[in-house]
């Protein structure tokens, strides 16, 4: 599979009144054309702020993206994402990359129509003027699903549901066919039922269009129906990359087999507690010299307090930073 | 759309009712309007003369209903110093402190509005700090005496500027100036502290990440949301230029409202005291329902009612 | 579960090296805010000073009268004397003098007339803002109708029918600004009414005053103390505006408003009579904006985490 997007060693820090927010610490990942990669974490594991960095979506003070790299293999050729001037970036967002956020209702400016706000993206990046942008405007409504878009085109987002919100915002990401779209836990915010009709919404999509996906989110149960493969962060790191399968299955950072073991499961037989993963989140203010996960981690041993755990590569496309051998149940050899 | 502006007309027609009841009862604060309204030198019998005439001695219902009812109809009794009817009077001054506050008005916005935003878009900055200073200047200096200050510095001794009157074409400048200061100040900051709000939103930072243009987000975007409070407050810094006339006009000597209403205060002439007061409030009430107009025509929330 | 939480070999290898540089940053970045907290306490703290010491600072009695020295200009003007540094009025009265007693008038305005209208409007506006409904409904009729007014319309218009008194000044500003507080202290009532914390301690069985003192009073304080001082600079300006008409103390009264009046009337001739009052006033009112502004960073609690 081609990579489409190359992401090496990114840092960003936050430098606030409180002191220097570590709140993405070398992270790299590659992403495959077609593929959905799900970015999975809890709050403050910096998963939105990797995606936000790479789009220069960061607030410049108090951020700011120290050092690393984000090649994007698009049509034209290959560029760095980090290096691109603020024009040449305002072109590739929404044109060749799209966004789909959290809450639609705080997403979409409350004083637009619904089909301006879509209708701008495509006379800014595809040239089409006010009349053709709203005839694709509204086949565009008619993709994502909303009912009767004539009428919905004029409408205010105060007058749609949360479900018909998020198509629209969903409607608006891909109208200008992006190469990538990043979606930021696009079904947090909905109802279960709306969660379904999101995903399945993005299922067909993929299929149509053939978008490369990052989804971001903090729940495992999303990323089973829909991810191929799985990055999971905690501390501003990744700590498992794997394919989705792999990771239900073998999952081998400690970090990892927590979160599965704190989801219930409709899949297994017997009935079992959920088991949460004691502790809390690592302070981001402090820099860290080792492993973040190693006071929460059942099997931490002296190396762990000693060092930062690189990202290694266990087996084909499973790579996970860790010192620990979960299969064998000892220390891993270096 | 209509029901909410149904209801908001009801409101400032209770409001009007209240502003009539606070009017008559003032006069009567000190128990006897008689007396109140009497020169010091004037022998009871004088007194209870004046009493009949004016009707003080009929019960306070009677009185109020009677008041009222006038006052409807523009009938605010005679002014007591110029014996003519007071209301026309204060009509015929309208138009020079209209004149004023409108100038002042426009003034505040022209000169308030950009400072802020500029302070706004670029926060800590040069640009920033001189406009929250502007805005502190204006609020923290009295602007009468400012205005004093002024007319020696530019009136008297520069003679740039006529020292009082509206008798030339320049006779506005230095009053409406003068006038503008605090809601200038007001306006600076709060132009600013909505961009900043507005900023932060989400909804602009999808804008961003759809890539748009600065000048559309900056436009279509962030402006179009920080109108209306500025809006709203520009109307209610209107009427506190209608209030704070009485000041301005003193000094510049310009002939409006404000000066009839310190020549009245002279005078004892409390007839013309109440009209003013009361005809100025349902100016005020007026501007606060054109300016809901305004806010429903901005906000489509409001406009489709929920 | 096997708890290797904080290792006690982990302590040294947590380098939380701040440099000197980090800290510095740091505390620029407070000092920035704080600056002009710092110079607006140091204004108004002059204005008190000037208060309360004033017997000890002025040479004259600000009632002294003497016709001979009248309109005599500021000290470093010609013809001017040490004797009198910023000049005398119409009446031979010392201006320095005046001044500083002025402060007097001012302060006792500002400070009492805020209390009255904080008491006042506190009050009315937590058991409006608590009780609710129709009780509500008719306590906020008058509130929202004072507050829809021009205000200073009303105040002259009462000021001339009760007359020149210091009581008549302080009750009618305090009456007048109680619908102020009583608005903010409704509007933070209801919304911390309708918090969930407050509903769990309602359910969890706490009775009301208890819900009044340890939920809604802590919340109450910080708004309401911005507010105060914004209308303690207010009331000096509106005692001032008063007394330029005539309508504040009575005349002889050493007021910044007074002297204002007197002043305007020499205005030409002898500008300095009424200059200085109004540095007075400036001073005053800068002082405590730049307080309240500082006060409402510092209590924002949006911005409070970053407060350590």
């Amino acid at each position: 599979m081609a990579t489409i997007l190359d992401v090496r060693n990114l840092t960003t820090k936050f430098y606030t009144l409180e002191g220097v927010v570590n709140a993405v610490n070398g992270v790299s990942f590659d992403l495959n054309k077609g593929e959905t990669l799900a970015i999975v974490g809890e709050s403050g594991s910096g998963k939105s702020v990797t995606m936000m960095s790479i789009l220069g979506l960061i607030p410049t003070p108090p951020g700011k993206v120290e050092q690393g790299e984000a090649i994007f293999h698009r049509a034209q050729g290959a560029c760095n994402l980090l290096e691109l001037s603020p024009k040449q970036m305002r072109d590739v967002r929404g044109g060749q990359i799209g966004f789909v956020f959290q809450d639609p209702i705080s997403t979409l400016n409350p004083v637009l129509t619904v089909g301006e706000q879509i209708s701008e993206s495509l006379t800014r990046h595809m040239g089409m003027t006010k009349f053709q942008a709203r005839e694709r405007a509204l086949e565009l409504l008619n993709d994502v699903g909303i009912p009767d878009p004539e009428l919905r085109y004029g409408c205010y987002p105060f007058q749609l549901s949360g479900g018909m919100r998020q198509r629209v915002v969903i409607a608006i990401a891909i109208a200008c066919d992006p190469q990538i779209i990043i979606a930021d836990e696009p079904t947090t915010a909905l109802d279960v039922t709306i969660q379904a009709q999101v995903i399945d919404l993005f299922k067909k999509l993929r299929e149509r269009l053939g978008v490369t996906i990052i989804w971001i989110t903090h729940d495992l149960g999303v990323v089973a129906g829909l991810a191929h493969r799985v990055l999971v962060m905690y501390g501003g790191r990744p700590v498992e990359i794997a394919q989705l399968y792999d990771l239900y299955e073998h999952p081998s950072h400690p970090y990892t087999v927590g979160l599965l073991g704190a989801l219930p499961r409709l899949d297994k037989r017997e009935a079992r507690r959920l088991v949460s993963i004691e502790g809390t989140p690592p302070d981001l203010l402090v820099p860290l010299k080792h492993c973040p996960f190693a006071w929460r981690c059942k099997y931490a041993f002296p190396r762990c307090w000693q060092a930062i755990p690189p990202l290694i590569t266990i087996e084909a496309l499973h790579q996970i930073a860790c010192f620990y051998d979960l299969e064998k149940g000892a220390p891993r050899d270096e | 759309m209509y029901r909410h502006f149904l209801t908001k007309f009801g409101q400032s027609l209770l409001l009007l009712f209240g502003v009539l009841m606070l009017a008559f009862f003032m006069l009567r604060l000190t128990g006897d309007p008689a007396t109140l309204m009497m020169s010091r030198e004037a022998t009871p019998e004088q007194v209870e003369a004046f009493r009949e005439a004016m009707g003080f001695n009929r019960p306070v219902i009677v009185q109020f209903l009677d008041f009222a009812s006038n006052a409807l109809t523009g009938d605010f009794g005679d002014s007591l110093h110029y014996r003519i009817p007071a209301l026309p009077l204060v009509l015929g001054r309208l138009p020079a402190t209209m004149q004023l506050a409108a100038t002042g008005l426009l003034l505040a916005v022209v000169l308030g509005i950009p400072f802020g935003l500029l302070a706004g878009f670029k926060p800590g900055s040069l640009l920033d700090s001189i406009g929250r200073f502007l805005a502190l200047m204006g609020q923290s200096i009295p602007n009468f005496w400012l205005g004093m200050i002024l007319i020696i510095v530019f009136a008297v001794r520069l003679g740039w500027f006529p020292t009082f009157g509206n008798n030339e074409y320049n006779s506005v400048a230095l009053p409406a100036f003068v006038i503008s200061l605090p809601a200038m100040g007001q306006m600076i900051r709060l132009t600013r502290s909505t961009v900043l709000e507005v900023r932060g939103e989400d909804f602009i930072r999808t804008a961003h990440s759809k890539g748009l243009l600065p000048s559309t987000i900056y436009i279509k975007h962030i402006l179009r949301n920080v109108a209306p409070p500025l809006i709203s407050v520009a109307a209610i810094q209107f009427g506190y230029m209608l209030g704070g006339s009485i000041y301005i006009e003193t000094i510049f000597a310009w002939p409006g409202i404000g000066q009839l209403l310190q020549q009245a205060l002279g005078w004892r002439d409390f007839p013309l005291v109440q009209t003013v007061t009361v005809f100025t409030s349902v100016v005020v009430l007026v501007l606060d329902l054109l300016t809901d107009f305004a806010y429903m025509m901005l906000d489509p929330r409001i406009r489709y009612g929920r | 579960m096997e708890g290797n939480s904080m290792a006690a070999g982990a302590d040294n290898l947590l380098d939380v090296k701040q440099t000197f540089w980090d800290r510095l940053r740091y505390f620029s970045l407070f000092l920035k805010r704080d600056t002009s907290g710092i110079i607006g306490l140091t204004l108004f703290g002059i204005v008190v000073f000037a208060a309360l010491f004033a017997p000890v600072i002025t040479q004259y009695d600000p009632l002294d009268q003497n016709l001979a020295d009248s309109k005599l200009p500021p000290s470093w003007t010609a013809g001017g004397t040490r004797d009198h540094p910023l000049g005398t009025d119409n009446l031979g009265r010392d201006l320095y003098s005046r001044i500083i007693y002025g402060a007097r008038v001012s302060l006792t305005v500002g400070f009492i007339g805020v209390i009255i209208a904080l008491s006042l409007g506190v009050l009315i506006g937590a058991f409006a803002g608590y009780i609710g409904g129709k009780f509500d409904a008719i306590i906020m009729a008058p509130i929202n109708l004072v507050l829809s007014l021009p205000y200073m319309l009303f105040v002259v218009f009462v000021a001339s029918v009760l007359g020149r008194s210091l009581f008549n000044v302080i009750m009618i500003f305090g009456i007048t600004n109680a619908p102020i507080f009583a608005r903010v202290t409704r509007g933070e009532v209801i919304r911390i009414r309708e918090t969930a914390y407050v509903e769990s301690a309602v359910c969890a069985g706490a009775r009301w005053w208890r819900i009044i003192f340890d939920h809604i009073l802590p919340n109450l304080i910080g708004p309401l103390i911005t507010l105060a001082t914004f209308e303690v600079s207010a009331m000096i300006f509106y005692e001032a505006g008063l007394g330029f008409i005539g309508l504040s103390v009575p005349p002889q009264v050493p007021s910044w408003g007074n002297m204002l009046a007197a002043g305007r009337l020499y205005l030409t001739s002898y500008p300095w009579i009424a200059t200085f009052p109004g540095v007075a006033i400036m001073f005053a009112s800068m002082g405590m904006n730049l307080v309240g502004d500082w006060l409402r960073d510092v209590l924002d609690p949006r911005l409070r985490r970053s407060r350590k």
